[in-house]
């Protein structure tokens, strides 16, 4: 390369002081930035991509310091100047921009003034005139009435919009270099094209450099021109995007591409190694029945009802799985939570196995006989379990709860059943006593999966079950799902915010806006002749992998 | 008309504060009524025979059935009488609009003192843990709860005024020899200075100084801790993060970002210490012979003074619904999120 690159970072190593003593969470990474080219750091959990970042602005946690290596910035080691240079240039010469908008936005200070803050800071502006700056700062990320909206607090602000102020502070002093750590994981898919888009299109107009930081092969394929792929705190592959995703060189590359959804690709076609399809199943009876089904909420301040759920009718078959999709917001919610007996309807009815189970009060559906063999997979896997239970406990409290033939046989009994659940869902069966902060996320998500079809339930509702997972985990529970479903018989809701990844699991799906179903039917033919434009522009925002990426030659 | 969210806040709260009321008059009245000993044996001395006492009975109201009792009672405060002590022949309002603002200077004085030092102790503790300003943090904490306030008081008199001779003899609010300035408010440092009396100033602060210090001592501790774990919490934040890689002054990060973050709870602390503080000064007020509410509840107490003790009572409610309310406004001032929710 001819020209000297804008930053460049060699051999860096940091590590971190733990009470196991030192650990190096970043180990030789040496990559570089030129002056407007946009960098992808693609890595899963744990890869050290985003302390690689951190580790240039110099605002590691207190326990982390840079061991080795050096990092040059516009010709300056950042990694030996004084505190107070490296504070004039955050802000001024590199920007950042978190995950979660909203927790990185104070919350008690309008973002005006938070915009304001910065710019005086970096002695861009005088109070008299930081105003008018802040204004046009939030004008440049394409704030509607921004006026208005310097007056506003973070919690009045969608995600999307607190991205887009987070984006304004760290663009307001133009500076050379911006670093975007996973800035639209969380947000909707619509959502982060447009923050997508608004980030490329300001960073061409002010030749800015960029690094994104990912877990997301298809969002660096569509923004990036170089691509660094990241594994276990070390760079394994450093080449043009074209590069990467027609011929990747290393293995941990090609793993990676062969688990992340893309629309060519089967189920299967994900796992490393090839299995054999799960038998299909044929669509039996009807299950569960939905019809006219509407949750009102009372109005604030005596406005009208709120109609988070609006008269939506469906029918889940016996042995089929059927996707519910649509962004933050549109129901899917509150109408899993309704199903699930949580939340109480304002109207309609609910039949589950031949019974009508919506006019069962949520308080006393805990003790109805059909709670059973109605069960849910969370979000969270960390979050959905029980801090201090053993993977063991939260498995068996179905059984100690609501019964089956282990209730009273004795802790032996409940043992056995609770192993041959974790041997079910591949869960190491010596893993049962420990507790979940013991547990990776993947395993902790098979112990959700575990304590869901403890009772052989007729219907799983999967809420985003891998939203929180790394791509290579969620290739693995998703076929774990599948496997279930077909050994088990039973049927699934499956409710997500992800097009890509229901196509992959459903027979059937739904596309909700609003409160109301919107589009409806088999997946292939939502998925290639979508009818509403609602669907079509979900479908469109999803940033795929280029065609050549298809790994079915790479392995 | 529109009425602006706050002021709707504060209404809405006093009004809540209204069955709240009613029960505490409901329950100090039957709660002295339970207490053992009769006031008007108390009353009619030790040589009295049974027809006197019978007859101060009768004065005092107290063969009257509970019912109409309280009812007499209730006519009596919805006309400002809350009755007159029986030991001392003062009405009862009386002693308290005197009392009351000797009470809540003393521990005004001593929630300012601990407020200036515990937060900027707890502030600094937290930005460097484990550091020496942390390890002092935690002495000061632990000296301050576990040493009770009538130990600290004697000890600051014996070192101050008895040792060293600095601070004036522990004998309430002035010198013999001052008069006490013009009432304005009844706090003395105020109307002395309104009046423009530095004499009287002086003396009523340097009165002031040790039993505060006491007061003071005491209510750090908590202010410092809850200080210091807001901080910690507010400092791990993710806007934290922002604003250090944006740049921003350490300076601005802690006071601007943090701390107004992690003032909530310090607030809330700061309620429940100045009501128990309150309470803890009966000691204080005692070892120093403050004039205030607190010893003079307890004086009533000891004799049955029904109506000096529901006076203190009732006058002891009225004040934390009004520190309650002051706390939940000053929560808006700072959070934006909240009182908006109906």
């Amino acid at each position: 390369m001819a020209s000297v690159p804008l930053l460049d970072v060699r051999d860096l190593t940091v590590e971190f002081a733990t009470r196991r003593g030192t650990v190096r969470a970043v180990e030789r990474v040496s990559f570089s930035v030129a002056r407007g080219e946009t960098v992808g750091i693609v890595g899963e959990s744990g890869s050290g991509k985003s302390v690689s970042s951190y580790a240039v602005l110099r605002i590691l946690d207190r326990a982390g310091r840079i061991a080795e290596g050096s990092i040059t910035f516009g010709g300056v080691a950042l990694d030996r100047v004084p505190e107070r240079t490296m504070a004039e240039m955050r802000g001024r010469e590199i920007s950042m921009v978190f995950q979660n908008p909203r927790a990185a936005l104070n919350p008690i200070r309008p973002i005006g003034r938070q915009i304001e803050d910065v710019l005086i800071e970096h002695a861009l502006a005088v109070p008299a005139t930081a105003r008018a700056m802040a204004v046009e700062a939030l004008r440049a990320v394409r704030i509607a009435r921004p006026e208005e909206r310097y007056h506003a607090y973070p919690f009045e602000l969608s995600g999307g919009m607190c991205q887009r102020v987070v984006i304004a502070i760290a663009l307001a002093c133009r500076p050379q270099l911006l670093i975007a750590d996973e800035p639209t994981t969380g947000l909707d898919v619509t959502t982060q094209k447009a923050v997508m888009d608004l980030m490329v299109e300001l960073s061409r107009e002010r030749g800015m450099s960029v690094v994104l930081i990912t877990h997301d092969l298809g969002l660096a394929a569509a923004y990036c021109d170089r691509i660094v792929v990241m594994e276990k705190g070390a760079v394994v592959e450093n080449a043009p995007a074209a590069e990467v995703f027609a011929a990747p060189r290393h293995p941990y590359t090609r793993r990676l591409l062969q688990a992340t959804p893309r629309p060519e690709a089967g189920l299967r076609d994900l796992l490393p190694h090839p299995v054999p399809p799960p038998r299909p199943q044929a669509p039996g009876a009807p299950l569960l029945e939905v019809r006219d089904l509407v949750k009102e909420f009372r109005g604030r301040n005596g406005a009208a009802p709120f109609r988070a759920v609006d008269a939506i009718s469906f029918t889940v078959h016996e042995g089929e799985s059927l996707g519910l999709v649509g962004e933050s917001g549109c129901g899917k919610s509150t109408t899993s939570a309704m199903i699930m007996r949580l939340l109480d309807p304002t109207s309609g009815s609910i039949r589950f196995a031949g019974q009508e189970v919506g006019t069962v009060p949520a308080s006393r559906f805990a003790r109805h006989p059909l709670r059973g063999k109605l069960q849910m997979v969370f979000q969270d896997p960390t979050d959905s379990l029980n801090p201090r239970w053993t993977a063991f406990r939260s498995i068996a409290d179905p059984l100690l709860r609501l019964g089956g033939p282990e209730r009273g046989a004795g802790r032996g009994a409940l043992r056995a059943k609770a192993e041959e659940l974790a041997r079910r869902v591949g869960l190491p069966t010596d893993l049962l006593d420990r507790f979940p902060h013991q547990l990776s996320g993947g395993q902790k998500a098979r112990v959700g999966i575990a304590r869901a079809i403890a009772l052989d339930p007729d219907l799983v509702i999967l809420d985003e079950p891998t939203a929180a997972l790394d791509v290579s985990v969620q290739a693995v529970v998703l076929n774990l799902l599948a496997d279930l479903k077909a050994e088990l018989g039973m049927s699934y809701l499956f409710v997500s915010h992800d097009l890509n990844v229901v196509r992959l699991v459903c027979d059937r799906v739904m596309v909700m806006r609003g409160g109301r179903i919107i589009e409806e039917g088999d997946t292939g033919r939502i998925l290639h002749a979508p009818s509403d434009p609602y669907t079509r522009a979900l479908l469109d925002a999803i940033p795929h992998l280029p065609a050549a990426a298809a790994p079915a030659g790479a392995l | 008309m529109t009425v602006p969210p706050k002021v709707r806040l504060a209404g809405r709260r006093l009004l809540q504060a209204v069955p709240a009321l009613l029960g505490i008059i409901i329950i100090t009245f039957l709660l002295t009524r339970a207490l053992p000993g009769d006031p008007a044996v108390y009353f009619a001395g030790p040589a009295a025979d049974a027809a006197s006492i019978a007859e101060i009975r009768h004065r005092l109201g107290l063969d009257r059935s509970l019912p109409e009792q309280f009812l007499t009672y209730v006519g009596d405060l919805a006309t400002g009488n809350l009755g007159t002590s029986i030991s001392t022949g003062q009405p009862v309002l009386q002693e308290i609009i005197t009392r009351l603002p000797a009470s809540l200077e003393l521990t005004l004085a001593a929630l300012l003192i601990a407020v200036g030092v515990a937060v900027p102790l707890g502030v600094l503790a937290a930005t460097r843990p484990d550091g020496w300003v942390d390890h002092a943090c935690r002495f000061v904490v632990t000296a301050g709860v576990s040493l009770p306030t009538f130990f600290t008081g004697l000890a600051l008199v014996y070192v101050f005024y008895y040792l060293a001779g600095w601070a004036p003899a522990p004998m309430g609010r002035l010198d013999i020899i001052s008069l006490p300035p013009e009432h304005v408010t009844g706090f003395y440092l105020i109307d002395a200075l309104l009046a423009g009396d530095v004499a009287v100033a002086r003396s009523v602060l340097a009165h002031l100084a040790l039993p505060a210090l006491t007061l003071a001592l005491f209510t750090l501790a908590p202010i410092a801790r809850m200080t210091r774990a807001a901080m910690l919490q507010a400092l791990g934040s993710e806007f934290i993060r922002t604003a250090r890689a944006a740049g921003l002054s350490r300076r601005r990060i802690l006071i601007v970002y943090a701390l107004r973050n992690a003032l909530l709870p310090v607030v809330t602390t700061l309620g429940m210490v100045f009501s128990f503080a309150l309470g803890a000064n009966v000691l204080v007020e005692k070892v120093f012979a403050w004039p205030g509410i607190g010893s003079y509840a307890v004086e009533a107490l000891v004799v049955s003074d029904y109506a000096a003790v529901q006076g203190f009572v009732l006058t002891m409610a009225l004040l934390f619904v009004l520190l309650n309310l002051v706390i939940d406004l000053t929560y808006t001032l700072i959070d934006p999120r909240l009182g908006l929710e109906e």
